[in-house]
């Protein structure tokens, strides 16, 4: 239980999968310009990023482990993935039309969210159970929506602040995160960053 | 072609001007040396993706080129990855989960269906290699500031070389730690980006 909640605690603050790791930058970014595309944005990653860690985990430790074929991860895992997301897209447009115009366009970028394949990695490189590997994943998706709600805030104050020319859009943001990942680094008191 | 490979440095700037690839450049540039190797590795994945793609773009089906292309980058990021434990072990641990995740670098995807898919092989390898080092160069920079700033040393190699002191003693006991901190390099970024934008704009 201990173990489950330091994992929870560290995922989702001290090591925050964008602030600390730099995981899912791409996404994070590209859509959180407005309140209204980064909030989705980030429910999406947790559904995925949840979803893929069950199939790769199980995938991993009963098809690749025994069979010798660890060296195929990154193409097993990628296809898994790509396939996981191409699939939702269709079931949630036939079967959950709500969720899909909620969800649907930030689906496609997932695919390419080096988040979602890096705690399926993570998860691998720790050693994790099932169901450290779940309290792990599940966290780490709501650092993501964290983090990409506050930049999505800032960002849109950010628009009316006077900022000089060559700083604009981008630049700022990125000087944004760094105090906001300068803030975070408090939280390493909690326990050691594992980088 | 020559013009390819440079617009590839320049013009079309993985991280400056496209802003993709973002993770690995951020989060492995602690240090000039592992800059240097990731760049290393992506160019290499660039380089032989894009050769293979071009090569074989007549044959490839329209409507399943992007499996067929994530297939064909994941091989040579399997490559490199098992090349780097063999030889480089430490580096290998250093770059940690970002070589396999090199594989949904947008980047990478990026110039195989913007333009090796329809370029000969010539071309493509010029965009390649233009586009490596483009990214090459830029994760050495930010890996030589941060290195600098928060060390003191630049190019330390571990086991094999210490490092150049850039600053003395002095400075390498009392070193701006927040830049080799996750903050530093959203700063490091943020103010290459602002230079660069200052001169492209003159």
């Amino acid at each position: 239980m201990d173990n489950l909640f330091l994992i929870f605690l560290s995922a989702f603050l001290v090591n925050n999968i964008i602030l600390m790791r730099f995981l899912g930058l791409c996404p994070f970014f590209g859509v959180s310009s407005r309140m209204e595309t980064a909030v989705p944005m980030g429910m999406s990653v947790i559904f995925v990023m949840t979803l893929s860690t069950i199939i790769t985990w199980f995938l991993y430790q009963f098809v690749l482990v025994p069979l010798d074929l660890i060296y195929l991860r990154t193409v097993v895992f990628i296809l898994v993935i790509a396939s996981l997301v191409q699939f939702l897209e269709l079931f949630f447009k036939k079967q959950i039309p709500a969720l899909y115009s909620a969800m649907g366009i930030f689906l496609p970028l997932i695919t390419t969210n080096c988040a979602i394949l890096g705690v399926a990695f993570l998860n691998i490189d720790n050693n994790f159970g099932l169901l450290s590997s779940l309290v792990f994943a599940i966290s780490s998706g709501l650092g993501f929506l964290l983090a990409i709600t506050l930049i999505g805030s800032i960002r849109e104050r950010l628009e009316n602040a006077p900022i000089p020319d060559s700083l604009k859009g981008l630049p700022i943001s990125f000087i944004a995160a760094a105090l906001m990942g300068l803030a975070f680094l408090g939280f390493s008191g909690f326990m050691g960053l594992s980088l | 072609m020559s013009r390819t490979f440079i617009d590839g440095i320049i013009k079309n700037n993985l991280i400056l001007v496209l802003a993709i690839g973002l993770c690995p450049t951020l989060a492995v540039t602690t240090s000039a040396y592992n800059g240097l190797g990731m760049g290393l590795a992506a160019t290499f994945v660039l380089i032989f993706s894009n050769l293979i793609i071009s090569a074989f773009r007549n044959i490839i089906p329209d409507n399943l080129r992007i499996p067929i292309f994530i297939v064909i980058i994941a091989t040579f990021v399997t490559v490199v990855d098992y090349t780097l434990k063999a030889y480089v072990p430490f580096l290998s641990v250093q770059l940690g989960v970002f070589i396999p995740l090199i594989v949904v670098n947008c980047g990478i995807l990026g110039r195989a269906e913007g333009f090796a898919y329809d370029h000969s092989p010539g071309y493509a390898l010029m965009d390649g290699l233009g586009i490596g080092l483009g990214f090459t160069i830029i994760l050495f920079v930010m890996g030589t500031i941060r290195e600098i700033l928060g060390q003191g040393i630049w190019l330390k190699i571990p086991g094999m070389f210490s490092g150049f002191k850039v600053f003395g003693e002095a400075f390498t006991n009392s070193s701006v730690i927040l830049m080799i901190l996750p903050p530093g390099g959203f700063l490091t970024i943020a103010l290459l980006m602002g230079i660069f934008n200052l001169f492209r704009r003159k």
